[in-house]
């Protein structure tokens, strides 16, 4: 039979989506897999997700992290946060929020000559609990916020 | 057309870096309209460098909003310098943009 050219396209676009997914495939094993903790992510309970990413810590209530989100969010899909804090020598700061099906929403490394602020826009499923753990030093501090969703705005 | 648009703003002391990024950040657990799953696509890492340190970086799922919205503040930034932002996602796509500080 003879090759139309419908075919020959179709078939030569198959060929070069094959070719761009397999070395981004490669590419991305070697680069994004080694550094994303895949499982972390999966997690869906608050507290296996904490363990995971910080082993057996215990975490210091302070007031020196400053969390400011609405506390009424009209849509879950766009929460806008920031986060900053007073102590020294912050390496990282993780969202979390306890009710989404995934709980661990960012971590971000600080180097030093980086503030202590980071601005955001998160993602909530429902009404629940956020989370802020900073590590300073060799101490985890925590800060917890509620935060209401009212999708539709009719509130719940 | 870069994804990636970066502003910034000279304080005193510190420089003040926001960035908007145009990216789907689909969870996979949302539908179209036909009710077939939308595959997952979002972003797993960013990169914030000044001058090629690296000041800012994180790891994130797909609990970021559609579109991440981003600010950090730092020190030690003055004209000339170069603010470069990088992002991969899931599917191993990624992009990168620099900005020159005024």
């Amino acid at each position: 039979m003879l090759e139309t050219r419908r075919n020959f396209i179709l078939k030569s676009v198959k060929y070069a989506a094959f070719f761009a997914t397999a070395t981004s495939s490669l590419f991305n094993s070697i680069l994004a897999q080694a550094a994303w903790p895949a499982n972390i992510f999966k997690q869906t309970q608050l507290d296996d997700t904490l363990n995971q990413l910080f082993g057996n810590q215990k975490f210091i209530k302070t007031d020196k992290i400053q969390v400011k989100i609405p506390r009424i969010a009209e849509n879950g899909a766009v929460v806008p946060i920031i986060i900053t804090s007073n102590l020294e020598n912050i390496e990282t700061l993780t969202i979390l929020v306890e009710k989404n099906p995934a709980t661990l929403v960012a971590q971000f490394t600080l180097a030093d000559e980086t503030e202590a602020y980071v601005s955001a826009r998160i993602k909530m499923a429902k009404t629940s609990n956020v989370i802020v753990i900073v590590k300073a030093g060799e101490n985890y501090y925590r800060k917890r916020k509620m935060v209401k969703v009212t999708i539709g705005g009719c509130g719940g | 057309m870069s994804s990636i648009k970066i502003r910034t703003k000279q304080f005193e002391e510190i420089t003040q870096i926001r960035t908007l990024i145009a990216h789907p950040m689909e969870t996979g657990r949302n539908k179209d309209e036909q009710g077939n799953l939308i595959p997952a696509h979002f972003i797993q890492e960013l990169t914030v460098k000044h001058n090629d340190k690296v000041i800012a970086s994180s790891v994130m799922g797909a609990g970021i909003s559609k579109n991440p919205y981003f600010a950090f503040k730092f020190k030690g930034g003055k004209a000339g310098d170069k603010i470069n932002i990088s992002w991969q996602d899931n599917l191993g796509q990624s992009d990168s943009q620099d900005k020159i500080l005024k």
